[in-house]
């Protein structure tokens, strides 16, 4: 188990550099910030003394050394247009992300898994066909598109909630949450649940899929004769096994919902990571697009180890497997 | 085939005829800027027109464009863009996927490894990524659409070689002494083809969607020639003042063309793999 932990640390670490020196290489070549940060009638001179003082001069293998360097004490540079630690803008807007991410998630599982089974448990019926068509409906309806058409019913047209932004903060253990009061549920809600709607899909898929199969198993015959009741068969015996796949897809699919937040905090104005990647690629800040990138990849580096290690430790086959 | 299948194979023939006929279609050429009359801006549907017989069906958007002929214009966009990255994606993950399959050993390694890597991130943000070094364009974001895409296309390849190469017909041609690229484009790529079309056509609808949300973004296409998804970006400010059209009805061709393609899949799936249709 320990080798495994150091081995899959290790391949982390590895992946986190080569994925640094992409991330570096591609936004290097983004344009020049230059262009941006000097007043156009400044001179050649003043122009090539910004540069300098940047170190916007040096071949880009050298701003590369330099920004290992940098980053390897916690420093990712300065934005250009905020003058603020680059990684200190994306930290403080995270909390933001990871609240509209796990609201997201919980919609999801609570609202696909119970469905999913319920739609399992009968595979031929017509409820279970409309669940079928509702979850095909999900994978097809555009993320950003759905978003707008819930502003415009529940905001504009009943006016239930707010349109776009998060509500008061409040710190809980030094982290600001808006979920702490009333007015932060309702700026949450409408994001969340458009954030939600394809994982959903994906969770009802998933769990409908697994129980028919579930249903088929030998255990489930046996317990049948045993005289077990079916709420006993299914809320027991049935829920354990399917939960294995769920768990690991949920902790994966956690990632993508990260990612996919950049589309949703953009219809929403909800300030977090995602809108600050959209308003700095718009302005060519480029440390803060290497900062967005580069704490986005460490966490789903980090995501992808918690559930590969978690896995571990749930099934034994793969703990003890020669090829872990 | 199910009935839901053949509905959606009419509905994206119909779909892909009106963006092919987009220009005898359309009322209106709706890149001309000349033809557009900004006293006919954000008119809602079924206005008449300011000057002339016209009447704007779906309204009109801020440039007093006609909804229908730009919709059916950025109808014709997003299948271009939607169909050129399939294809290409398709092909280079076929290349890949067999050479792995084939040669096995550090090849398969190192390919799938690379394709493991890539799917471990969401193609959303590499296509993000490739856009905003390129720049927008149409050539740009056919290939970040293939950068995000084609390790799908290798992995799924390489699934189906694996279990097509071990078979009689594959020891057969390999033992009448053909060369390997024969086996492989003429015996082995056939029979991995029927999945491959189920994973393309699951592809096309990601693909497209996946144009759209850029170009929402507003790091996609240019704006002089909207897609379906510029298209709903632009209406999305006039949304809030209660001008629904110009941001609906090319949402609601996009979600038709969208759920066609996927509902298209779903059959197509049922139809290679036969247990599932016994179900």
């Amino acid at each position: 188990m320990i080798a495994l932990v150091l081995r899959r640390l290790l391949q982390s670490a590895l992946v986190l550099l080569v994925m640094s020196l992409l991330v570096f290489v591609a936004v290097y070549a983004i344009g020049d910030p230059i262009a941006l940060l000097v007043d156009p009638q400044a001179d050649q001179h003043d122009v090539a003394r910004v540069r300098a003082s940047l170190g916007l001069d040096a071949p880009w293998w050298a701003q590369y050394g330099y920004f290992l360097v940098a980053a390897g004490r916690g420093d990712l540079g300065q934005s250009f247009i905020h003058g603020e630690p680059a990684i200190r803008l994306v930290l403080e807007r995270m909390p933001a992300t990871l609240e509209l991410a796990s609201a997201a998630l919980l919609i999801a599982l609570f609202a696909g898994v119970p469905l999913g089974l319920w739609a399992g448990l009968r595979p031929n019926s017509i409820s279970a066909r409309l669940v079928n068509g509702l979850s095909l409906l999900g994978f097809s309806l555009p993320t950003f598109w759905v978003g707008m058409m819930l502003i415009m019913l529940f905001a504009v047209g009943l006016g239930w909630l707010p349109t776009g932004g998060r509500g008061p903060t409040e710190p809980v253990f030094g982290v600001p949450l808006s979920i702490t009061g009333i007015a932060g549920w309702r700026h949450l809600l409408l994001p969340a649940a458009t954030l939600a709607l394809f994982k959903w899909s994906l969770l009802l898929r998933l769990t409908a899929g697994a129980t028919r199969e579930a249903m088929r198993q030998d255990y489930v015959r046996f317990a049948r004769a045993r005289g077990l009741s079916p709420a006993r068969i299914v809320g027991v015996h049935v829920l354990k096994n399917i939960l294995i796949p769920i768990v690991t897809v949920s902790g994966l699919e956690f990632g993508s919902l990260i990612a996919f937040a950049v589309v949703t905090e953009t219809v929403f104005a909800w300030p977090g990571m995602g809108k600050l990647l959209i308003d700095s690629i718009a302005v060519l800040d480029r440390p803060v697009v290497v900062a967005y990138l580069l704490i986005t990849v460490a966490l789903f580096v980090a995501i992808n180890l918690v559930v590969d290690l978690l896995y571990a430790l749930l099934d034994p086959r793969v703990r003890f497997g020669s090829t872990a | 085939m199910s009935r839901s299948g053949y509905a959606a194979l009419i509905a994206l023939t119909l779909l892909v005829g009106a963006a092919l006929f987009a220009p005898w279609l359309a009322p209106q050429n709706p890149y001309d800027l000349a033809a557009l009359d900004v006293f006919d801006a954000r008119l809602p549907p079924g206005s008449p027109a300011y000057a002339g017989q016209m009447h704007y069906w779906l309204g009109t958007d801020a440039q007093g464009r006609d909804m229908l002929s730009a919709m059916l214009y950025g109808l014709r966009i997003s299948l271009v863009v939607g169909f050129a990255s399939t294809v290409l994606a398709l092909l280079i993950g076929i290349v890949f996927g067999l050479i792995a399959a084939w040669r096995g050993g550090w090849v398969d390694a190192l390919v799938m490894r690379i394709v493991d890597v890539q799917l471990s991130f969401p193609a959303i943000l590499l296509a993000l990524v490739l856009l905003a070094v390129t720049g927008p364009g149409l050539a740009k974001i056919v290939l970040a659409l293939v950068a995000a895409q084609w390790a799908y296309y290798a992995r799924a390849t390489r699934g189906v070689a694996l279990v097509e190469r071990n078979k009689d017909y594959i020891a057969a041609a390999r033992l009448l002494r053909l060369p390997s690229w024969r086996v492989l484009a003429h015996h082995l790529l056939p029979n991995c083809l029927p999945t491959l079309l189920v994973v393309a056509a699951l592809q096309l609808a990601a693909a497209i969607s996946l144009e759209a949300t850029l170009s929402f973004l507003g790091i996609g296409l240019p704006v002089t020639e909207p897609s379906l998804g510029l298209l709903i970006a632009n209406g999305f400010q006039y949304l809030l003042s209660g001008r629904y059209w110009i941001s609906v009805f090319p949402g609601v061709l996009l979600v038709l063309l969208l759920v066609s393609c996927n509902v298209l899949a779903d059959a197509l799936r049922r139809l290679a793999d036969p247990r599932e249709a016994a179900r």
